[in-house]
């Protein structure tokens, strides 16, 4: 049986040498996410907006009349709502901002909802309410803080675990690579004003986490290099690595891709903002294990001295029986 | 690398189909079939946004549990100082600032009364609850101390909670979830209620009913200015009350608590044919209405539900049966709410509703079908390409990832976690990322047979090498999921509960137990050659 290989066994791809255009447009990448935000803010839902959100989903036809109930929601007057689709076309969700004294009656909120739905039950025909939820403004503050707060916290602490383990320009690199997965799915989120709610951050942190797989395993290569190869001049190793863990970066991701790619397009429509969150997650976070984690290392000096080399036992019989005294390294010869 | 003692392959397989076997009960539920009653059934609940039902966030002011605590503290002392032998007359007195403070009439009373009131400063175990300070020898400062008002806090709470699942109860619906969240949160969850409306007009009554007497001396234009006579206070009138809008003065001292009940039923007054309540009072609440009627025949006295009036009925007769009737402009709902709020007991601290998410029962279920249906989809095409990809290898990642599947659908229902919609989310990551340890060991095991290991040493160094890379990625992984489980509530940290019990099955089923099938597979066959 011939088996598939994605990835021909011997690449050697160039990947470092085009390190600093590709880090520069990281780089602008990153500056242009922040500015979005910064500018066109991001599209809050009601976890981090607070108000009144009713969800609803228009049965039986294609296309939910957002425009038109934008309008008639309008009319009750409860300032401007929000209303956008969510996660499929005849789906909506509806956001009113609460007025100041609703917080402290108890069930004024609701009523503001049923107000909603009523309305659009007697101008719609086969509509049905999924959802009606109120959530305070001191909740949604408390939300926003949370989630910065664990956002940074996640990004710290799997920083030093990689600093512990390996040695502090990799958590550098780790947490720069970090930064751009994270800042670049933001950036997206502002500039296509897709809602940005606690499902997302909840996305966001299990980004930190499946981008560092990446990133851990070149790192662990580039680590086992540098104790192999104690003369070959960094970016030649840092290539040879990346070219070493490529078949196995690239079945992981396809891997995570077709199990991600049903739930994105099958999948239930309140998901669709996390599953697609965590889908670009998985091809930026597999870039900057690739170009951004790994050269970062050369910038910030790493040498192989603190690596004492530890020669396995299956390395010293293999090299006995070549006869050899040293070690060479295996990569193709130019 | 080949040998496995025997009792480490029992461990290995006890364990794994230990949790596997707990999936099935859930998994015959979800197939429509029933489990028979004679089994042990651990199953996995399902969230609110997977069934459908009602999730409230209430919250409690600690402000308001703190000057409860100073009023009865002022209460106390007053009683204390009355009650002394000779009395100790007190003046001056204020709550300003959450503390109480002062003036003794005569200074030389100031041992005596330390005396009286230092036993009172200490709470029950040992916690000292208030401090006392002289000052100017004539002063005496009563501050709560901070222990003492988390102690209070956490008192009030814990019976609110209480109460809380009382009146949740009365109402019957299925299996509420209610539990305390953080020190002034209270967090109610329940299934298939599709309208909160009614149970959030329960918990916003705090129901403390209270019977006080009316103070006639009070100027008219004084009360409505809000300007209450010595030793009384205003209170407003009901909503809807015949008297909505106007406000009436009360006296302080001398009334009687509505905690002293023993039954709480709505009714029908028959000769006005009004809703009314009809309240029970225990021997020791019976005997002092009794007693306060008595004393006040032909007055008026006030019956105030959470520091608004309902009605000032005139006294009439002495009501000494134990048993009164409370009026006031209700409709049947409104009656059958307070009765149920005076059964249950009046909540020591107001409640108010700060979040609160409702997701109709028809969403969850199609949630449920399009997630699986994602699921299955997703598991066969990973399937699909390990097979195709690395052969035996891949088959045996394949069987992996089944009972990868299975162990943490089977630990989650040993657990009895909830299973959310985001979990859902968790369970298809899961699955995409539980076979990347495999790819890692099998692409190690391609290189050594590349470099020209012989197999049973590639095979070894190939487990060997890939397990540290492996052991990093699913630390740091379980790092960021922690942190997702600590910041998060509800869906969210349903999401995390199945990230984290993942990594845990996807590193046993992808180490130990594919590398037992194997060692097995390589002793029996000796093969020469491998095709990874």
């Amino acid at each position: 049986m011939k088996l598939l290989k994605l990835v021909p066994a011997d690449t050697n791809i160039k990947f470092l040498k085009l390190r600093v255009p590709f880090f520069a447009i990281s780089m602008l990448l990153i500056v242009a996410s922040w500015t979005a935000v910064m500018t066109q803010g991001l599209n809050y839902g009601v976890d981090f907006a607070g108000g009144q959100e009713v969800q609803l989903t228009f049965e039986g036809i294609d296309q939910a009349p957002v425009a038109d109930l934008r309008e008639k929601v309008a009319g009750l007057g409860y300032g401007t709502p929000v209303v956008q689709e969510f996660g499929a076309p005849n789906i909506v969700s509806i956001r009113v901002p609460l007025p100041e004294d609703v917080e402290s009656t108890p069930g004024a909120a609701t009523e503001i909802g049923n107000e909603v739905i009523a309305l659009i039950d007697s101008q719609y025909e086969n509509v049905r309410t999924d959802g009606n939820n109120t959530v305070s403004g001191k909740v949604a503050e408390e939300f926003r803080s949370s989630a910065a707060l664990a956002l940074a916290l996640a990004m710290i602490g799997v920083a030093m675990y990689i600093w512990i383990r390996f040695e502090w320009q990799f958590g550098v690199g780790a947490l720069f690579a970090l930064f751009h997965d994270v800042s670049l799915t933001l950036g997206l989120f502002a500039v296509f004003q897709l809602e940005f709610s606690l499902q997302i951050i909840a996305a966001i942190l299990a980004i930190i986490g499946y981008s560092l797989n990446d990133t851990i395993v070149v790192y662990d290569r580039i680590r086992e290099n540098l104790k192999k190869f104690r003369k070959m001049p960094l970016p030649e190793l840092l290539d040879l690595s990346v070219n070493e863990t490529l078949a196995r970066t690239v079945m992981t991701s396809l891997t995570l891709l077709v199990a991600l790619l049903p739930l994105l397009l099958f999948g239930p429509a309140s998901l669709f903002g996390l599953v697609f969150a965590i889908t670009v997650g998985l091809f930026v976070g597999t870039y900057s294990s690739v170009y951004l984690a790994a050269p970062i290392l050369i910038w910030l000096g790493v040498n192989s001295d603190s690596f004492v080399p530890q020669e396995t036992e299956a390395d010293i019989q293999e090299r006995k029986a070549r006869g050899e005294g040293q070690a060479r390294p295996a990569s193709p010869i130019e | 690398m080949l040998d496995f003692p025997l009792w480490k392959k029992i461990m290995l397989w006890g364990i794994t189909l230990t949790a596997a076997l707990m999936a099935l009960p859930s998994l015959f539920n979800a197939g429509g079939a029933d489990w028979p009653d004679a089994l042990p059934e651990p199953t996995v609940n399902l969230g609110l946004d997977l069934a459908g039902g009602s999730h409230l966030l209430l919250e409690a002011e600690a402000e308001e549990v703190a000057a409860q605590r100073l009023q009865n503290m002022e209460e106390a002392v007053r009683q204390a100082m009355r009650n002394a032998e000779p009395r100790i007359r007190i003046g001056d007195i204020s709550t300003a600032d959450g503390r109480l403070s002062f003036m003794l009439s005569d200074a030389s009373d100031i041992d005596r009364a330390r005396g009286i009131l230092e036993p009172m400063m200490q709470g029950q175990n040992l916690v000292r609850e208030w401090d006392l300070e002289v000052v100017d020898g004539q002063r005496m400062v009563l501050a709560p101390t901070a222990s003492g008002t988390e102690t209070a806090v956490n008192d009030a709470m814990e019976s609110a909670t209480e109460v809380v699942r009382r009146r949740i109860d009365e109402l019957g619906t299925r299996e509420p979830t209610i539990i305390r969240q953080g020190a002034t949160r209270i967090v109610v969850q329940v299934p298939g209620l599709d309208d909160p409306e009614a149970l959030k007009e329960l918990l916003g009554q705090t129901a403390q009913l209270e019977f006080k007497l009316v103070d006639q001396n009070a100027l008219p234009t004084n009360v409505q200015a809000g300007i209450a006579p010595p030793g009384s206070q205003i209170f407003p009138y009901a909503e809807g009350s015949d008297f909505e809008g106007q406000s009436i003065a009360v006296r302080r001292l001398g009334g009687i608590r509505g905690d002293r009940l023993t039954g709480a039923t709505a009714g029908v007054d028959p000769q006005t044919n009004e809703n009314v309540v009809n309240i029970q009072f225990d021997v020791q609440g019976g005997t002092r209405f009794c007693t306060l009627t008595r004393q006040n025949v032909n007055k008026p006295f006030a019956i105030i539900l959470d520091e608004e009036v309902l009605s000032a009925p005139n006294i009439n007769e002495p009501i000494c049966g134990g048993s009164a009737q409370i009026s006031g402009s209700f409709n049947a709902d409104s009656a059958n709410n307070l009765a149920i709020s005076l059964r249950s007991g009046a909540l020591p601290v107001p409640l108010t509703v700060i979040e609160e998410r409702t997701v109709s029962a028809e969403l969850g279920a199609d949630s449920i079908q399009r997630g699986l249906l994602a699921m299955l989809i997703g598991s066969i095409a990973v399937i699909v390409l390990m097979i195709a990809t690395y052969g035996r290898f891949g088959v045996y990642a394949t069987i992996a990832l089944v009972f990868n599947v299975l162990m943490l659908l089977g630990i989650m229902a040993f657990a009895n976690s909830t299973l959310t919609l985001p979990g859902i989310a968790g369970f298809v990551l899961t699955i995409g990322a539980a076979v990347d340890a495999n790819v890692l060991i099998n692409e190690r095991i391609r290189e050594e047979r590349k470099r020209g290991r012989r197999v049973i040493a590639a095979v070894e160094n190939g487990y060997k090498e890939a397990s540290r890379a492996i052991y990093d990625a699913n630390i740091t992984n379980f790092i960021s999921a922690c942190l997702l489980g600590f910041f998060g509530s509800g869906p969210i940290r349903g999401f995390a509960v199945v990230l984290i019990i993942g990594l845990f099955t996807s590193v046993f089923t992808a180490l130990p137990l594919t590398r037992m099938w194997v060692a097995g597979w390589l002793r029996k066959n000796r093969p020469n050659d491998i095709n990874v």
